[in-house]
């Protein structure tokens, strides 16, 4: 793969896609208006949720704060990337025009997941990590290279699970056509990854640890910060991530042989 | 001598389909459980191309077309047979093969919607690995053939449907490939903004010696670009070979239109034994086969005090339209 290629590529899709968002001036402040209320209603639920107790699960309000910028930062993430480009995919695949994609002398995926962005979703990572900065001072959390390094590589485990999981249920549209709702159903599931995964009965903690991982990506890297990580909790989330990205790829490279292309 | 570029052989294509029954009850049936069948659309088809030809793909509505068209530049798989374009197996989509081929679809499209063409321009040069300098220089050159200018510099969706496709047109030869892939590229145009676009097509080929396939439903684009047509009947080739000989085969008669001085003149025509079509006063319209042609109007000439004489080809549509559904050509 050439490296430099790609990068110029990445660059030009940074640009149009930011000129194109450029031209609707006021969707985009709209987005950004919406972006700052989600975050002050998220945190006025949790707060709700802890007014009576003490901490649930076994965090306190200020620890679950954590959770919240996690997720805030998963969120943006999600807005800016993944929901502009893998929605696109059910809308390429229906209509067609994933033709012009595929003939194109550069990796689908790469060109599929990453052409779009959505900058509004920018200002909620900023916000997602200026909750963080905040947790950091209000949970004294010595910030030393060997949290930060463990912190990067907990919460890019956690984008490359979401981004799988997403991806998955995009790539699916090559033989349902329509799977709107199933992504809905997993930016549903994704709310439940804002409450930390011991406040969830067992059972419930199975489903979201085991079948749909969505707990992990926010509940580990928080234990992180808290200094409550244990090793092999890590060394799970790295695998699961690396076998979540590498079953996508396969995945997509697989579909790919069943796609028809829509009639003329 | 010329070398095959694309080389087909014994090709097949089966698509699996849902059906459904009219009605809730088949509705229901269909939620639950699908019938599922098995289409077989391209049936056992072989034909080579050679560089530089400009080969029309004829053929009704669903005839296999544009799924002959797909896997050629390698959008889908072959169920059997082999397909081999510029020495390269198309559904494996290398790179290099990729660099060298471009499909044209005149119902979809590629450019970013927003944004001035130029920007799409820009990101298909960044894509095929063109530095500034090469793509801007193609731009120039490609948006001289086209006849586009400030146009490149207008978001798309203010653009007519004409200047939309001569920029779709740019942004998929900017890499300069030498087969082009075209899919009713004239859909939806008016009769000037299709004229421009066969010149172009022309042009380009005639500069670069690309080979096209082409389909459309538009009579013109055929017979004023291809010399070769291949006509798909439910799957299969009908016929593959020189146009005008197909035309010549299926049209072996022309329609003569004689204005005569006087209509005793036209009377003495009408009783020399030629096919007569109508008389209307002096002017009388006969039928001659091809081949008799220039001894039957020079007999008229010499014969006959004519004041003017109009000799017709019948409309090319009414004979495409005979190809369209018959299965078989012996030519």
């Amino acid at each position: 793969m050439n490296l430099k290629k790609y990068l110029k590529v990445y660059a030009k899709f940074l640009h149009t896609s930011l000129a194109s968002e450029l031209e609707y001036k006021t969707n985009i402040l709209i987005d950004l208006i919406t972006a700052i209320l989600s975050l002050i209603g998220s945190i006025f639920l949790l707060s709700i949720f802890f007014q009576n107790n003490g901490s649930i699960g076994g965090w306190e309000f200020k620890e679950a704060l954590i959770i919240q910028g996690i997720y805030t930062i998963l969120n943006g993430i999600t807005n800016t990337w993944f929901n502009p480009n893998l929605t696109e995919i059910v809308k390429h695949i229906r209509e067609g025009t994933l033709d012009f994609v595929l003939l194109k002398p550069i990796d689908s995926q790469f060109f599929i997941s990453l052409k779009k962005i959505n900058p509004s979703g920018f200002l909620e990572i900023m916000l997602g990590f200026f909750l963080l900065f905040f947790c950091i001072r209000i949970n004294q959390i010595n910030l030393n290279l060997n949290f930060l390094t463990l912190s990067l590589i907990t919460i890019s485990c956690s984008i490359c699970i979401l981004y799988s999981l997403w991806f998955f249920i995009s790539t699916s549209t090559i033989w349902f056509v329509k799977t709107w709702n199933a992504i809905e159903v997993l930016r549903s599931f994704l709310y439940i990854g804002r409450f930390p995964l011991n406040s969830f009965s067992f059972s419930l903690r199975i489903f979201f640890s085991v079948i749909i991982p969505i707990a992990f990506i926010t509940t580990i890297p928080s234990e992180v910060f808290l200094g409550l990580s244990q090793f092999w909790k890590i060394l799970l989330e790295i695998n699961i991530a690396t076998i979540f990205l590498i079953t996508s790829r396969k995945f997509w490279l697989f579909a790919l042989k069943f796609y028809s292309s829509a009639s003329s | 001598m010329v070398q095959n570029i694309i080389d087909v052989s014994n090709l097949s294509k089966s698509f699996d389909i849902s059906i459904k029954e009219p009605g809730l009850n088949g509705t229901i049936k269909h939620f639950f459980k699908r019938q599922r069948k098995s289409l077989k659309v391209i049936k056992d088809i072989s034909f080579e191309i050679k560089e530089g030809e400009i080969v029309g793909f004829l053929g009704a509505n669903g005839a296999g077309k544009t799924t002959i068209l797909k896997m050629l530049c390698g959008l889908i798989y072959p169920s059997e047979g082999s397909i081999l374009v510029s020495g390269y197996l198309p559904f494996r989509r290398n790179e290099n093969f990729l660099k060298n081929i471009t499909l044209i679809m005149g119902q979809k499209q590629q450019l970013i919607w927003d944004l001035p063409p130029i920007e799409s321009f820009y990101l298909n040069a960044s894509i095929y690995d063109l530095d500034m300098f090469e793509a801007k220089r193609r731009i120039k050159k490609l948006s001289e053939m086209l006849e586009i200018d400030e146009e490149l510099f207008i978001p798309v969706r203010k653009l007519s449907l004409g200047q939309r496709m001569k920029s779709e047109l740019l942004a998929a030869l900017i890499h300069e490939p030498n087969i082009l892939f075209l899919d009713e590229p004239t859909l939806g145009l008016d009769i000037n903004a299709q004229r421009n676009l066969r010149k172009f097509l022309q042009k380009y080929n005639k500069e670069t010696n690309a080979t096209i396939c082409l389909t459309s439903h538009y009579m013109k684009d055929i017979t004023s670009l291809c010399k070769r047509v291949i006509c798909v009947h439910e799957g299969s080739i009908s016929y593959d070979g020189k146009l005008d000989l197909l035309l010549k085969k299926l049209s072996p008669v022309k329609e003569i239109l004689i204005v005569c001085r006087t209509e005793k003149d036209a009377i003495k025509i009408e009783n020399c034994g030629f096919t007569v079509k109508n008389k209307i006063k002096n002017e009388i319209t006969i039928i001659i086969e091809n081949n008799s042609i220039t001894s039957t109007l020079k007999t008229i000439l010499n014969k006959f005090d004519i004041e003017d004489l109009f000799i017709n080809e019948p409309p090319i549509d009414e004979i495409i339209g005979k190809i369209l559904i018959k299965k078989d050509y012996d030519i």
